[in-house]
C-alpha cells in the first residue's frame, strides 16, 4: 500500500510540507498525494522531483489530482 | 496534462521581470515615485477614495487593484482554474489582513514596494526587507509546528464572483465620478489634490497594465511573500527567482530613466526610522505568511474564486482606514503618534493567531 497524503482543501505551503514529511517517512514505498488545485499540484510535483523522486502517474478528475510518486534511484 | 510554462521557474522569473518593467513605467507615466505598484498603498488609497479614512493626501480609487483581480479572474476563467472556494477561518484571515496593512503602513509599503523602493535606491527599504524576512521566518516556524487555518471547501459559484464584482463596481464608480480639476470630491468619491494620491498614471494605462499583471501573476503563481517563505522553509529558489527578476528589472529601468537615486534622506514617501521600518514589516510579513500569500497574491487568488483571500483584501482596506483614522500610519516625517503601539498590538495579534492555530498532535 502506498503512503497517502491528503492535502485537498489546503493551500501552500502545507501540501508541500506534508509531501516532504511523507518522503522522509516513506522509505522506498510509493506515495500517493491528493490535492485539489493546479497550484498545489505544481508545488508538490516540484518538491518531489527536487528530492529526487519521480512522478509515476497523475490522475486528474473534476479539479482533483492524484499524484503517485516513487523514489528515484541514481 | 497541459503544461503551464508560466509556472515554471523560467516563467515566474519572466513574469517578475515584466512586473518590474511595468511598475517603473507606471511611475514614469504618473504613479508616485518608487510606488509604481504597491498593493498596500493602493488599497489604502481606495479606502481614502471611498471616504473610509480622510487622509487628504492618499485618496484615489486606484484602478490597479481592480485590474489585478479582474486580470487574474480572466486568466482563471480561460484556463479553467476558476474554483469558488472558502471557509478556511475567514474571520481570522480578515483580521490578518487588517494587521498586515497596519504593519505595512508603519513601513510605508507592501513587499512589492519594498522591492521597488530598493530598486529606486531607497536605503530605508533595506530595513523593511529585513523586517519582511524576519516576519516570514517567524511564520515558517509556525508552519513547521503544525500551524493551519484549516481546509477550504467548495462554495457556490456566486461566492467566487463576489470580489471580482466588487472590483467591477469600484471601476464603475471611478468611471462615473471622474476627478474634477482642483476639487477634492467628485460625487461620492474623494480625490487627493496633492501628495501620493494625486500622482497617478492615466486610468486606461493603469487598467491595461494591471490586467496584464493580474493575468500573468495568476498563471505564474507569483508571490513576493511565498518567494521568501519557500527559500526559508524548503531552500527552494523557484518563486524567489521572480522576486529577484522584479528587483533587477526595476533597477535597470530606473537606471535607464534616471530615477535611481541612492540614499536614505529625502526618499519619496518614506521615513528614516530604521527600527520602525523593520518592525512594521515584521508584523506585515508575519501576517502575510500566516495568511498564505502576499497582498498581491491574495488579490490574484480572489480572482480565482478564493473568497477567503477576498476577505483578506477587504481586511487590508479596513486596516488602512483604521491606520489613518487612529494615527497608526507613518508619513515622510516619521511614524504616526500611535505607530509604536500599533506594531506591538499587531505582533501580539499575529502571534496569538499563530499559536492559536497549531494543530494538536
Amino acid at each position: 500500500m502506498p503512503h497517502e497524503v491528503d492535502a485537498r482543501g489546503l493551500s501552500c505551503p502545507q501540501p508541500v510540507l506534508m509531501t516532504l514529511q511523507a518522503i522522509q517517512s516513506a522509505g522506498n514505498d510509493d506515495i500517493c498525494i491528493r490535492v485539489d488545485n493546479s497550484t498545489s499540484f505544481e508545488n508538490v510535483s516540484r518538491a518531489a522531483t527536487g528530492k529526487g523522486w519521480l512522478i509515476a502517474n497523475v490522475e486528474q478528475n473534476d479539479g482533483e489530482y492524484r499524484v503517485m510518486i516513487h523514489k528515484g534511484f541514481a | 496534462m497541459k503544461h503551464n510554462w508560466f509556472s515554471s521557474t523560467a516563467g515566474v522569473a519572466t513574469v517578475g521581470g515584466v512586473i518590474g518593467v511595468l511598475a517603473v513605467l507606471l511611475q514614469h507615466w504618473g504613479n508616485p515615485p518608487n510606488m509604481g505598484i504597491c498593493v498596500a498603498c493602493f488599497e489604502r488609497d481606495i479606502a481614502g477614495g471611498l471616504g473610509l479614512h480622510r487622509a487628504a493626501l492618499v485618496q484615489y480609487l486606484r484602478p490597479e487593484i481592480m485590474g489585478f483581480v479582474l486580470g487574474a479572474f480572466l486568466a482563471a476563467f480561460l484556463f479553467k482554474e476558476f474554483r469558488p472556494r472558502g471557509g478556511s477561518s475567514p474571520l481570522v484571515r480578515y483580521v490578518l489582513g487588517v494587521v498586515a496593512m497596519i504593519g505595512a503602513l508603519v513601513f510605508l509599503g507592501c513587499p512589492w514596494r519594498v522591492m521597488l523602493r530598493l530598486a529606486g535606491g531607497d536605503g530605508n527599504a533595506i530595513f523593511g526587507f529585513l523586517g519582511l524576512l524576519a516576519g516570514v521566518w517567524i511564520g515558517t516556524l509556525f508552519f513547521k509546528n503544525g500551524y493551519t487555518l484549516g481546509k477550504t471547501s467548495e462554495q457556490h459559484a456566486a461566492s467566487g464572483w463576489i470580489l471580482p464584482l466588487v472590483m467591477i463596481g469600484l471601476l464603475a464608480l471611478r468611471l462615473i465620478f471622474q476627478p474634477i480639476e482642483g476639487q477634492a470630491q467628485s460625487g461620492i468619491l474623494w480625490y487627493s489634490l496633492k501628495g501620493p494620491g494625486a500622482a497617478h498614471a492615466p486610468l486606461y494605462i493603469s487598467l491595461v497594465i494591471s490586467l496584464v499583471v493580474g493575468f500573468l501573476a495568476q498563471r505564474s503563481r507569483f508571490c513576493t511573500m511565498g518567494a521568501l517563505r519557500d527559500v526559508i522553509l524548503f531552500r527552494q529558489m523557484h518563486l524567489f527567482s521572480g522576486l529577484i527578476a522584479l528587483l533587477a528589472a526595476a533597477l535597470i529601468m530606473n537606471l535607464l530613466l534616471g530615477s535611481f537615486k541612492p540614499g536614505f534622506i529625502g526618499q519619496p514617501v518614506a521615513h528614516t526610522q530604521e527600527l520602525w521600518n523593520f518592525a512594521g514589516m515584521v508584523v506585515a510579513g508575519l501576517a502575510f505568511a500566516l495568511a498564505g500569500g502576499c497582498p498581491g497574491r491574495q488579490l490574484f487568488l480572489s480572482g480565482e474564486g478564493d473568497s477567503d483571500a477576498g476577505l483578506f483584501a477587504l481586511g487590508m482596506i479596513t486596516g488602512a482606514a483604521i491606520s489613518h483614522n487612529f494615527g497608526l500610519a507613518s508619513s515622510p516625517d516619521g511614524i504616526g503618534p500611535h505607530g509604536m503601539a500599533a506594531v506591538f498590538i499587531g505582533l501580539l495579534i499575529s502571534m496569538a493567531i499563530g499559536f492559536g492555530h497549531l494543530k494538536r498532535s
